[in-house]
């Protein structure tokens, strides 16, 4: 009963670690088709941010929950200004420089910080549940997940910003017939994504010791998640993070971590080659 | 995409035994030739990924898979065997014939750019993944133990075919390497030329169009699919030849990044830019390593940035195009020139 508990935990978690990491990729590519290579770079750089100011001595609940995606927003709109803006419709060339960004980031980050793990402790202790003992911080993550996804959901579907964010995404010469400017949306959404990014990095930090190379352990996991889960931003997300989060823990616990993630990868193929604009392309088309 | 940049462009036979003779003399005036091997290894795998993303159109974001593949096929091949010759078939073989599984699956689900740009890429990761994951006596290939994070050390490098006992390498190994490199060149510029060549530069300009013409543009797709594969697993069987060690760090996604800078860098829609590209920043690289200040990754990183938003074919098309605007002016010039000369000499009569 126990061990069914831990599974179910350890699954849901998985999900929920899943819809966290995709979340900033989701937005920028679900509102603009952008992919963003350099995702994993953000998540990375919003660790770092988390970290750095926890040992500076910052409260670490505000270092993540406010200093990691202000930092991460700051750099994305950086970003966007000097790179990306340049090449919307291009989605190959953007693919291409922002994995030239990922590459750029990596180098900076290793320049500042040198190339060793550092990390901080959770600061939710474990506890014990039957004969296991738990992360009480996964149960954080699960929690923290849920609420941005709702938050994304309420700000696109109920608020002003996001009907606007909406429109000029869908038809930015309307928008801008309408007194929106559409080049500013774009900006601002993309900043907004990298700061979900940084945001999913800071809550991420005392999981586990960051490396420079951390991002790249983000990047594949995300990328399949939001591209198999199509264009729908909450809706896509969620489902592929169910599908694939069960099927890695399920396959982890039954035959070790590394076929885990194999299976999940695998998955991934065999979903885009039966689907190939994701699950949102063929079911749910009308979701956000 | 058209005029100079569409095709191959004229063969020049001049050019290419020029190069080929002072590639095939270096060693009497250079005769440490192990950084040239690597760099025509590179030029090779570069090559492999051109030919594809610059003719057909397809770009990998997984290429190092194959080279990767390569790689350890051969390792494991030569281990069990001894002899080199089916080891080193196999490492052209084993690669296409995954290439083309994949390539199929790929193109025949109709998976466009972006979606092929994940597909390729999850692929890689997997091996990478797998690769890390083998320690341990339960991996192994015969009497080869894949070793995980290890990798394989000491397998038997490349022997004159038949001969195991005499051994290839130094300055005779760089001439196997150049000599799988010109030939590999050939091979491309020759299915360039052919009917196959110019089908799949139809279908990179315009697919629908060259369908309803009654190409199966699958079918050409995977084909180079599988021959570019095929090519990087030659490239990455004389990696290992090199390095005389395979790890799993081949499937790394950095190897798979650097070999598209190389080629963009180079220029896409032409063969030797890849292979220049190649050379010369592997070269870079090759220099960047010996010093700690500056960060391999971050210069590669900012030179892809800098590439895609200023030359975004690379430099080799970059070069043809301003050749050509300038002989055109220049031949702009030369009718104006006449015209006045003309008018003044009617004035004058």
């Amino acid at each position: 009963m126990d061990y069914a508990a831990v599974i179910l935990l350890e699954v849901i978690y998985m999900i929920a670690f899943l819809a966290l990491t995709s979340a900033g990729l989701a937005v920028v590519f679900g509102m603009m088709r952008v992919i963003n290579l350099a995702h994993g770079e953000f998540v990375m750089i919003g660790g770092y941010t988390t970290i750095a100011c926890a040992k500076a001595g910052v409260n670490v609940w505000f270092a993540m929950l406010v200093v990691a995606p202000l930092v991460v927003g700051v750099i994305g709109l950086v970003i966007e200004r000097l790179v990306v803006r340049f090449l919307y419709g291009r989605m190959v060339d953007t693919m291409l420089a922002t994995w030239g960004l990922s590459l750029l980031l990596v180098g900076i980050v290793t320049l500042i910080f040198g190339n060793t793990a550092i990390s901080i402790e959770a600061p939710i202790p474990g506890y014990q549940l039957g004969n296991f003992q738990m992360g009480g911080y996964n149960l954080f993550i699960i929690a923290i997940t849920v609420l941005i996804v709702l938050g994304v959901w309420l700000i696109l579907r109920y608020t002003r910003i996001g009907l606007v964010a909406r429109g000029a995404m869908q038809n930015p010469e309307i928008a801008s017939a309408l007194g929106y400017n559409p080049k500013a949306i774009y900006m601002w959404t993309f900043a907004a994504g990298a700061a979900l990014s940084g945001l999913a990095g800071g809550i991420l930090a005392p999981l586990t010791g960051l490396l420079p190379s951390s991002g790249g352990a983000y990047i594949a996991k995300a990328f399949i998640t939001i591209i198999t889960g199509g264009a729908s931003i909450i809706t896509g997300t969620l489902s592929s993070s169910v599908i694939f989060g069960a099927v890695n823990q399920f396959v982890s616990f039954a035959s070790g971590p590394v076929i885990g993630e194999i299976a999940m990868l695998a998955l991934a193929i065999v979903l885009l080659r039966l689907m190939p604009q994701g699950i949102t392309g063929r079911f749910f088309r009308n979701s956000a | 995409m058209t005029g100079a940049f569409a095709t191959a462009g004229r063969m020049r036979w001049g050019w290419f035994i020029a190069c080929a003779l002072v590639l095939l003399l270096l060693p009497l005036a250079y005769p440490s030739v192990g950084t040239p091997t690597l760099l025509a290894i590179w030029a090779l795998f570069a090559l492999s990924l051109g030919l594809m993303w610059g003719f057909a159109g397809i770009l990998s974001f997984g290429h190092g898979a194959y080279y990767g593949l390569g790689a350890y096929v051969y390792a494991i091949a030569a281990t069990n065997l001894g002899e080199s010759t089916a080891p080193l078939l196999l490492s052209i073989l084993v690669p296409a014939a995954v290439a083309a599984v994949i390539g199929a699956l790929m193109f025949y689900g109709r998976v466009s750019d972006v979606y092929l740009g994940v597909i390729t890429l999850v692929v890689t990761l997997i091996l990478f993944k797998f690769m890390n994951a083998t320690a341990g006596d339960a991996y192994r290939i015969g009497s080869a133990r894949l070793g995980g994070f290890n990798g394989i050390p000491a397998f038997p490098i490349l022997n004159v075919p038949g001969e195991p006992d005499l051994q290839i390498f130094g300055t005779p190994f760089y001439y196997v390497v150049i000599v799988c490199l010109l030939g590999c060149y050939l091979l491309s510029r020759w299915i360039l030329a052919s009917a196959f060549g110019r089908v799949l530069i139809g279908i990179r300009e315009n697919e629908a169009r060259a369908e309803l013409l009654g190409y199966n543009a699958p079918a050409y797709k995977t084909a180079i699919f599988t021959i570019s594969a095929a090519m990087a697993g030659l490239a990455g069987c004389l990696f290992a030849n090199y390095a005389e060690i395979v790890t799993p760090s081949l499937f790394a996604m950095n190897v798979s990044a650097e070999v598209i800078i190389w080629s963009l860098v180079g220029g896409i829609g032409t063969l030797v830019g890849p292979m220049v590209g190649a050379a010369a920043l592997g070269m870079l690289k090759l220099l960047l390593g010996m010093q700690t200040t500056v960060d391999n990754t971050l210069v590669m990183g900012g030179i892809l940035v800098l590439v895609v938003l200023l030359v975004p074919r690379g430099l080799a098309p970059a070069v043809a195009g301003w050749r050509e605007r300038r002989q055109q002016s220049g031949v702009l010039k030369s009718q104006a020139q006449g015209m006045r000369r003309r008018r003044r000499a009617a004035q004058s009569g």
